[in-house]
């Protein structure tokens, strides 16, 4: 607590406050209540079809592979496809979201894991709390449903999108966040995944697969 | 205590690194940055209209720092997490070690933090009988090898694949010896098998952060590697270490900021993994840490608020200017003997370890500019190294022979006739003695220039006499 009250006194005194000045705190209030979103980019901008373009030609510059499925139920064969052709082993490891829990499965010939990852899995599948067009990225969040090592842990990371859930950018992100979690709330852990894994630490040579996925697959769900 | 540095041996430090030809060959790598940035920013229209949201975000955050702070510490509070403040380095790893005592921590797995290395975390670690392990790959074969970041996106940069193969060799022991790590894939292949048993073995992680959002208590990371995440999901508790000016307002400002972050400092649109982190585990959730703990540091940064150098404070910490700077691309951060290299190092470091310890750094500088161009926050960083050198002078800290002589410049500088007179007399002087040659290897009284270049002998009038006659000719 000494160091609290040193340290604030001392930002106080630089600034030449005393912390109490009712405009500085409406300010501050104004502008936390009212989170101004500033330059936003048009490159994500649109409708659902030119963000779905947008988010599949950003996501492929960031290395991730990308798959169109008509509905939920035709998400199975095509991550059983996506692991086939990679030489990857059936197993697949998944949290409890209903999203995927009730896809059927049982059509696939995989071996199907249910829980959080102790880093001896090389599959997963997440879905996706939403998807960005401006940088292709995925947001993913986690809670009961949702294990977050699902997500760095093994080699090949699937995640399935909606649709509906590619939203322009970053600040539509966070309205949905908002509606979600409730303002000033948010949940553990939301992840912001452009690609997979990556390091340029020896001699500037771009390598993936660092210390998450090797690849990483969306599956976009939805019809248009 | 901060960290102890060798910037007050800049001059020797710099001589050392322009004879290491190893080094000189490895400062290569880090000029792609420049060309990825150009190419990154060529694709975003909105980039210079980002830069001025991102530099406005920061002025309004600092002037508005104590109450910004106190948002913050309360919603990470309300998220069930703890907020710790420490005055200076020693208080900061007095702070982390105790924590990792209570919890009987006996390893701490690290994700990249500049603030870790400022406090000097991983000393005060292993004194205290916990293994600290860096899990970024740079930061973990500087590690192996006792040595400091070299640049603060690129620890070691300084390095080449064969420096990190011979590295690799000496430590990973019990892996078989005559395995082939001649390719940059094997030596990565070999650190994600070797870190991920560390990583699941960690009983605290400990990671910095780039943005921390007062609206929600939330703490954001931004690895491409995804080593800052296992870091901080796999242990029982996490751990934050921030400096003070890493506070924003909203979710909307962190997203202005990391726009332009990722873009300046690698190049990328977007890095691949940004993470936000508030507070522990919650019930239910089946993985995460059980404790979330923020240490905010000061360590002298209240103290440049309201001052010439607070400008200093709204750096991201994207490493553009040292990848933009010829004396950075040319002796390595190396030689900036502390923390932080490069223009920004040049500006932070007398600030933070005193003008006494830092002051030489501020004339590690060609002026050319490039930084300033360059920084995604418009820190007016040639400014601020001429504000130190001022100061260095002042304070009678730059040596003598250059206080005389410019001193002795001075006098005749001010005094037009007598300044024409001498440089005219020695313009001539000089082209007589030259004109064998055209240059010269040695000079009374410039040594110093001459030991390491030739000096040219002047060709032809002084530019004032020759503008004198030109401006004549035209009238």
């Amino acid at each position: 607590m000494k160091a609290r009250a040193a340290v604030f006194a001392s930002i106080r005194r630089s600034l030449g406050v005393h912390g109490d000045e009712a405009p500085r705190r409406f300010e501050v209030e104004t502008r936390l209540e009212a989170a101004p979103a500033g330059v936003v980019p048009k490159r994500g901008q649109g409708d659902i079809p030119a963000r779905l373009a947008t988010f599949k030609a950003e996501a492929e510059r960031a290395q991730a592979s990308l798959a169109e499925v008509a509905g939920w139920a035709d998400a199975p064969a095509e991550i059983a496809r996506f692991l086939r052709e990679n030489n990857c082993p059936a197993t697949l490891r998944m949290g409890a979201d209903p999203r995927l829990t009730g896809m059927p499965w049982s059509e696939t010939a995989l071996e199907i894991l249910h829980g959080a990852s102790d880093g001896r899995d090389v599959n997963a599948v997440s879905a996706a709390f939403a998807g960005i067009a401006e940088t292709g990225t995925l947001a993913l969040v986690s809670g009961a449903d949702n294990p977050t090592t699902l997500n760095f842990l093994p080699d090949n990371h699937v995640v399935v999108l909606p649709r509906e859930a590619i939203l322009p950018d970053y600040e539509s992100a966070f309205a949905k966040l908002r509606a979600t979690y409730g303002k000033g709330g948010a949940p553990r852990t939301l992840n912001l995944i452009t690609g997979p894994s990556r390091s340029a630490d020896i001699e500037q040579t771009l390598l993936l697969g660092a210390h998450g996925p090797r690849r990483l697959h969306i599956v976009i769900v939805g019809e248009g | 205590m901060n960290e102890a540095g060798t910037s007050a041996h800049f001059k020797e430090n710099v001589h050392e690194a322009l004879t290491d030809a190893r080094l000189q060959g490895a400062l290569g790598f880090s000029r792609n940055f420049v060309g990825r940035r150009a190419a990154a920013v060529a694709r975003l229209p909105e980039f210079e209209a980002l830069r001025d949201s991102a530099r406005a975000i920061k002025d309004h955050t600092l002037a508005h720092l104590d109450l910004y702070l106190e948002a913050y510490e309360r919603k990470v509070r309300e998220s069930g997490g703890e907020v710790h403040y420490a005055q200076d380095a020693e208080e900061a790893r007095e702070i982390v070690i105790g924590l990792c005592k209570a919890m009987g921590a006996k390893s701490v797995t690290k994700g990249k933090s500049m603030i870790a290395e400022e406090i000097g975390l991983n000393h005060a670690l292993e004194a205290a009988g916990i293994e600290p392990v860096e899990t970024d790959l740079g930061e973990y074969i500087i590690q192996l090898r006792g040595e400091t970041p070299s640049h603060i996106i690129a620890p070691a940069i300084h390095l080449t694949a064969k420096d990190v193969e011979q590295e690799f060799r000496r430590a990973h022991r019990d892996l078989p010896a005559d395995r082939s790590l001649a390719e940059p894939e094997q030596l990565l292949s070999e650190a994600r098998q070797v870190l991920r048993a560390k990583f699941l073995a960690a009983d605290v992680g400990v990671t910095g952060a780039n943005f921390l959002i007062a609206e929600t208590g939330t703490s954001i990371i931004v690895t491409n590697e995804g080593n800052g995440d296992l870091t901080q999901i796999l242990p029982q508790a996490h751990i934050v270490i921030a400096s003070i000016e890493k506070v924003v307002p909203t979710l909307e400002d962190a997203a202005q900021l990391m726009r332009v972050l990722a873009r300046s400092a690698t190049g990328q649109d977007a890095s691949v993994y940004t993470t936000l982190s508030t507070g522990p585990r919650r019930p239910g959730d089946p993985d995460g840490p059980r404790a979330y703990h923020v240490v905010i540091l000061d360590n002298g940064r209240s103290a440049m608020l309201g001052g010439e150098f607070e400008d200093m404070l709204r750096c991201i910490r994207c490493g553009a200017c040292m990848n933009h700077c010829p004396v950075y691309q040319a002796v390595g951060g190396h030689a900036y003997g502390w923390v932080y290299p490069g223009p920004m190092g040049a500006v932070l470091t007398p600030s933070l370890i005193g003008v006494a310890e830092g002051g030489q750094l501020p004339n590690a500088s060609t002026f050319c500019g490039r930084c300033e161009q360059v920084c995604p926050v418009r820190i007016p960083l040639p400014n601020m190294m001429r504000h130190w050198r001022e100061r260095e002078f002042e304070r009678r800290l730059s040596p003598a022979p250059l206080r005389y002589g410019l001193g002795f410049w001075a006098f005749f500088a001010s005094r037009p006739a007598l300044y024409r007179l001498a440089t005219d007399v020695t313009a001539r002087a000089m082209r007589l003695a030259g004109r064998n040659k055209g240059r010269f290897s040695w000079l009374p009284f410039a040594g110093g220039w001459t030991r390491y270049r030739d000096l040219a002998a002047p060709e032809g009038a002084t530019f004032q006499s020759q503008w004198r006659a030109k401006s004549g000719a035209v009238r």
